[in-house]
Formats: C-alpha cells, structure tokens, sequence
C-alpha cells in the first residue's frame, strides 16, 4: 500500500501540503496495474512526489498519470521498471536508480527521464516532447521517429552508445550520443529515412554505417552551443561519471542531419 | 520528355449554350479551362482533365460535357489501355505510380452475389413503420459470464463490463486524417457524427485542439506508425482509440503525406514542421510480434486510464484471421478489417489493386474463427471496405460484423466523384485539398447534413429489410447466415462465405 511518509516536521494547517509531500511504494508483488493505479491515486490526492521502492518489471509506470488540470509528479525508481516505463508521459519527472528496459519515453509528451544505468530498445520512440538522460548505452532503434513542432523539441542524451537503427525516419528533435567510453560505434543503418532534427555522435561513424539519406559534418558554433547545454545537464544527473564538460566537449562531435526533408518526393509518378 | 499518353477525358462544350462566364475555369484547379479573351470564348485542354465533373455540376448553362476520350489504341485484351498508359508514364519518369481511392479492378464483388430472405406466411415480417426497431449498437468487449443479483425486483450487474462505444446505428465513419482531408470535410464528418449518435474516426493526423472539446464525445482516435499529434489529451478526449497497423488500400506498407499538403495548420495538428513530408513507416517499430502489440494496446489502456475500448485495425490479407486472434488475445476491444476494396488519399496503384483480400470472405472467416476459439465475445468487429449501400451494410452483419465503417461513401455523400487524384492536393470538390481557396467551397453545415441523410436513409433502410426478415433487432440477424443465400458463386467461395446457395 501506498503511504504519505512525513518528510517535514513542520506542523500546522499552512503546511499539511508540504507535510504528505513525499509518499513512498513498496512495489513488492505489485502488478503492473495495481503499481499504477496506486500511482494515479497520489497524483489526483495532490502527491508531488513519490519513491517506489523494489520495482521489478511493472511496466509503463508514469503513463497514467495524465490529468486535465495537468497535476504534475515527481518520481523516483528503485529497482528495474519494465517496458514502456514513461510512455505517453505528460510533464512529470522520472528517476530511475537502476537500469530500464525497452521502450522508454514511447511517444512521450513532456517531462524529463533519468536513467542511472542502461536502457533497452526502442528508447525515446516517437518522442515529441521532453528530456531523456541515459547513463550508459542503449539498445536498438533508439530515437525513431522523433519528431519537433517550434518550441516543442525532445532532447534524448545517451552517455554511452547505441545499436543499430539509431534515429531511423527521425522528424525532429535533438539526439546526443556521448560515448564516453570510447568505445567504437557498432551502430549501423543511422538515420535511415531521416527527415528532420539532429544527431550529434562523439567518435566517429564510417560512411557505411549510415542512411542514404544523411550528411555528416563537423559542428559549428551553434551546435556547440546546443551540445554545452545538454552536456552539462547530463554531468549535473550523473555527477558519479566524474569528468568535467571541458574533456568532453574537447573531443570530436559529428553532426548528422537530413539531406532533406522532403526524402521521397521524386519516388512517385502519376 | 515529350510523354506518348493521350488524355483520358474528351470536354465537349455546347458553344450555343456557353455563356462565357468563366466559371469552369474558376471551378477548375487543374488548369483544364481558359478563356481566350480575342476570340471570347473558353478553351478546353483536354489532358488536364481529371473527370472530376466539378465544371459539368456547376456550369450555370448546362454547357460542358465530360466523357472518356473516345481514341483507343488498338484493341488488345491483355494489353488494356490503362496497362499501356501506367506503363509510358512509368518510362517517362521512372517513378512509382500513385493514386487515390479504393480498388476499381473488377474483383468480383460478393454483395451483389448475396441475396437477403424475408418472412412469408410464417414468422411474420415486422412493419417498422409500427414497430420498434433496434439497430443500436455496442462496440466493445462483452463478458464471458454476467453475474447479477435481484434485490426487491432491482437487477444490478455483478461483473465488471469493459467500456463500450454506443452507435444508434451499425455505421461509422471510417479513419480519415485532417491532412488528407480538407478541414471543412473533417469537421462535416465529426458534426454528422455527434448529430447522428455515431463515431467519426480521426485517422492518423491528431484532433485540432479546438475540435476536442465539442467533437471529443464522438471521436475514436487513431495511433498509427507515424504518431502524429498524439499526446495523453488527444488520447482521453476521445471515447475510443484506434491502434491503425494496416488499411485495405495499401496493406503492409505506410503512409506518406506529401509536403504540399502539410499546411500551417496541419503541420500544427501532428505536430511537424510545415511543409516536411509526414512519413508513416510501414509497420510500428515498436510492434514487431503480438506481444509487442500487446505491449501497446496497455500502454493504451494506462494511457486512458482503462475508460476507452481499444480497437485495432487491419487489412484483410491471406492468413490475417489468425492473426486477428492473436489480436483479441493481445487484448483488443475491437477489430477493424480493412478489405481489398478499401479507400485511401494515396497509395501506390501496384499495391491497391492487387493487396489484400474481398471484405465479404474477410468478414466471415473471422466470425467463424473467434467463434470457433469461444472468442467472439471478447471483441467487436468493425467491417470497411467497400460498403456502398444499405444492403452491403446488412449483409456484413449477417456475415458477422459488428458494424461497418464507410470512407468512401461518405466522401461521395459530400460530392465526391472517386476521380483519384487525392494526392493532388487540387480537390475541386474541397473534400481532399489544403488549399483554402478550394476547400472554402466545401460548406460544412450543408456536407453535414448530406451525410446525416445518408445514415437516416440506411438506417430506415436497414429497419425495412430486418423487418422484412421478421428481425426486430439488429443483433439477432449478427453472424446469423441463414438469412443469406448466393447466386452465381463457387462451392468454395460459398464455403468461406459460410452460406447456402439460393434455393438451398
């Protein structure tokens, strides 16, 4: 069962709020929907923030918490959350302590992501919205199908690297893999049918790894700019890393974009 | 290149009758008419003609008439004209050819090989004039036992019922996107929707942030490859949500808006830059087996807090009745199946004319497989593809729909004249177009009301012919076969049919 721990000692009616604020879950033996339903409950009793403890494979946690007042959520993870952890998720803010599975951040709307270890396939699908921080790497078709609208720009960061897929049909967003590890990039077919947004690779990529459909340059100032943002946000969640935003950004970036957004437009005849 | 394709339309202008008012050229977004001002009179370019009739209906003098070119190449029964046409143009560009609508191949069409029984002396026929008739609906999955319990004559159910769309009548609106369509036939379809007490389906292209409120409560929204504009509101304004993983027009590849149609509006809708082509890819890439599918239909469920039913629609291919089953067990709340004869804004002719299968055959395999799996129950089925009439309506239930989805028709409820060229984005009849200047002519109160006498005659229809059949409720003709007979068909295709021959 759900409790409202008390977090605060003070007292009186002002601060009854901030006295239940934090609630916390013992996930043990919870199926993935009475997990949820728990969840939902916090939310629509005005919980901002909830600890779940002993997580171990309840899937997509932070998908039902969509209100129409937009009641807004913090919370934390511990354990492994199963797949779709986040999908559809709408401005709330999840941390995982511990490594997810596939299909994290699915469609997701806004919010942000943190994850303190790895993640599966299928990472930041069809993101629209929101920040995705991954510790270390990240399995398959990661980022597909991303896509922006103006100021509505999903940003997924990935510490470590990707496999194969990376950014497939990508519409929009911005994508960081970091490779912190120096390790060689495996991943091959990136970008396919790419149509929009950007992937910024630490190391290099030969040309057969990629889609027909993108181009490969060195950044420039205004890329430089964007990567000094998100790498020092992804230092300030992952402070266990230990390296400084200098040694990072000292090191070579690729920037990959669409040759055109309009990829197919001379396949047809009619 | 000089292209070897003569035109497919002759324009044959009455000089006595035309006034000269350049309101052919006007209607025409093609570019077919000109007025040449020193001779005063119009000028007709016969190739630009799509066979639209949008100038013949609106000629104020009666003066134009549009026809198929009478030229021909010789006579040859396997090298038809249009095989030789697809062909020079192919050579000419080099490209995939594409169209628009459904099927026009002449597969056999098994409604019109079906014919409907009646009551006679026995079991007495039912006036509908007189009697009431039920043809309300319930879309959705119904339980396997229902427990209730009588306290002091009050009958209260036990067992927890799965949400549920109601429809006064067995007839919905199929998926079209706000992107393929004009927004004024978007709307016409959610205003006859709610008017009617049935749903209109979003199709892949999001719910205009200013429809959701009033049209919300007789939407089903759609989650395709593409994703686009969806978000938790989009999901929950709706009463159901669809989960679009083929469609009978182009089963197993994706969709492809292309960037001319992508307007300011649109582009805001699905949530993409203007102008950028909108890529459906062919599957989900997060569905590559029933599990996955599975995976989607709770993240779903989650998502709308298990108040909507979650539908799933298909294409009618060769083995899909078993996938179907997979699907129920995936935990669908109904199944859409998208026969051969589907519609579509666009899709490479190779594909709509020879993927997929006739929706009758579709339609009862699938009855009899869930059936036969003790299934049926957990699922609805929607039937689309082809329905054209009040009868084809009737004899898909019998065949064990549900209820159906019509695109096509209520495009030409509206004005449409099937003349392919939805990806034009030229639309004359401001149904399929971006472009303000024709979409302004499509006025939504009256498109509305056109296609709400289109359900109120079915449904009127319909009640005839159950009454007829001595049926007073449309759910005991569901699946029931033996009020079909066939004419003209093979032991096979009866056998699949699941029907007698007539006299049998």
């Amino acid at each position: 069962m759900a409790r409202a721990a008390a977090s605060q000692t003070s007292v009186g009616a002002d601060h009854i709020e901030e006295r239940i604020a934090v609630a916390e879950i013992d996930a043990t033996g919870l199926q993935t929907k009475e997990l949820n339903d728990q969840l939902r409950d916090l939310l629509l009793s005005g919980i901002k923030k909830v600890n779940i403890r002993n997580v171990c494979g309840q899937r997509y946690i932070g998908t039902r918490l969509y209100t129409p007042e937009h009641l807004r959520m913090e919370i934390e993870i511990f354990g492994t959350p199963g797949n779709d952890l986040a999908a559809f998720l709408y401005g709330h803010k999840i941390t995982v302590h511990g490594n997810a599975q596939d299909g994290v951040g699915n469609t997701m709307d806004g919010g942000e992501v943190i994850v303190k270890g790895r993640a599966g396939d299928v990472l930041a699908f069809s993101m629209r919205g929101g920040e995705i921080y991954v510790r270390d790497n990240c399995g398959y078709r990661t980022a597909l199908h991303m896509k922006e609208y103006e100021d509505k720009k999903p940003v997924l960061v990935v510490g470590g690297c990707t496999q194969d897929f990376l950014g497939e049909y990508m519409a929009g967003g911005i994508v960081i893999i970091l490779n912190l590890l120096d390790q060689t990039h495996k991943a091959n077919f990136i970008g396919t049918g790419m149509h929009g947004g950007v992937i910024y690779l630490r190391g290099q990529v030969e040309p057969d790894q990629l889609g027909g459909q993108v181009e490969v340059t060195a950044i420039e100032e205004p890329d430089r700019s964007i990567l000094d943002r998100y790498v020092s946000r992804f230092l300030e969640r992952f402070p266990e890393i230990g390296m400084s935003q200098r040694e990072i950004m000292q090191s070579q970036f690729y920037r990959l974009k669409p040759k055109s957004k309009r990829p197919y437009s001379n396949l047809y005849t009619y | 290149m000089k292209s070897f394709v003569f035109p497919e339309f002759q324009i044959i202008r009455d000089e006595e009758k035309c006034g000269q008012c350049r309101g052919c050229e006007r209607q025409c977004a093609f570019g077919t008419h000109t007025y040449d001002p020193v001779a005063d009179r119009l000028i007709s370019d016969n190739y630009k003609c799509v066979g639209c009739q949008r100038c013949v209906i609106f000629c104020p003098k009666d003066a134009i008439e549009v026809r198929p070119t009478p030229s021909f190449y010789r006579p040859n029964a396997s090298w038809s004209r249009e095989k030789l046409e697809d062909l020079k143009k192919q050579a000419e560009t080099g490209g995939v050819i594409l169209t628009g609508s459904g099927n026009d191949k002449p597969f056999r069409i098994y409604w019109d090989h079906i014919v409907l029984n009646a009551s006679q002396v026995t079991n007495p026929s039912i006036d509908p004039l007189r009697e009431p008739m039920e043809l309300r609906t319930f879309l959705g999955a119904k339980p396997d036992l229902m427990d209730v319990s009588v306290k002091d004559g009050d009958v209260q159910i036990k067992t927890q019922l799965s949400p549920n769309l109601m429809v006064q009548t067995p007839i919905l609106f199929s998926a079209m996107s706000y992107g393929a369509i004009s927004y004024n036939a978007f709307r016409a379809l959610a205003t006859a929707a709610c008017k009617s007490g049935t749903y209109f389906n979003t199709g892949e292209g999001g719910l205009p942030h200013e429809m959701r409120a009033e049209f919300g409560r007789c939407a089903i929204v759609q989650v395709a490859s593409g994703r686009f504009g969806i978000d938790a509101e989009y999901l929950n304004c709706a009463q159901a949500v669809e989960i679009k993983v083929g469609q009978g027009a182009k089963p197993g590849i994706g969709g492809h808006l292309p960037g001319e149609k992508v307007s300011a509006a649109v582009a805001k809708t699905r949530m993409i830059p203007l102008g950028t082509d909108a890529i459906s890819p062919a599957p989900h890439h997060d569905i590559y087996s029933i599990e996955d599918l599975a995976m989607l239909i709770s993240a779903l469920k989650e998502a709308t807090n298990y108040e909507k039913p979650i539908s799933v629609k298909i294409a009618a291919v060769h083995n899909f009745a078993a996938i179907a089953s997979g699907i129920v067990r995936a935990g669908a709340d109904i199944i859409a199946i998208d026969g051969l004869r589907g519609g579509t804004g666009t899709a490479p002719k190779v594909i709509r004319d020879n993927v997929g299968i006739p929706i009758e055959l579709a339609i009862s395999s699938l009855d009899r497989r869930l059936r036969n799996e003790g299934i049926r129950n957990k699922c609805s089925i929607i039937a689309a593809g082809g329905i054209r009439c009040s009868s084809d309506v009737i004899k898909a239930i019998a065949l064990g729909a549900d209820a159906v989805y019509i695109g096509s028709a209520a495009l030409i409820a509206m004005g449409c004249t099937l003349c392919q060229k939805c990806f034009s984005n030229k639309c004359n009849w401001g149904i399929c177009t971006q472009d303000p200047r024709l979409s302004g002519r499509l006025n939504v109160d009256i498109a509305s009301q056109r296609l709400s006498n289109l359900l109120s005659a079915w449904s009127h229809e319909i009640a005839e012919m159950l009454g007829g059949m001595g049926i007073n409720a449309l759910e005991s003709l569901r699946g029931n076969r033996d009020h079909l007979r066939g004419v003209g068909l093979y032991e096979w295709e009866l056998d699949v049919l699941g029907i007698k021959g007539a006299g049998e």
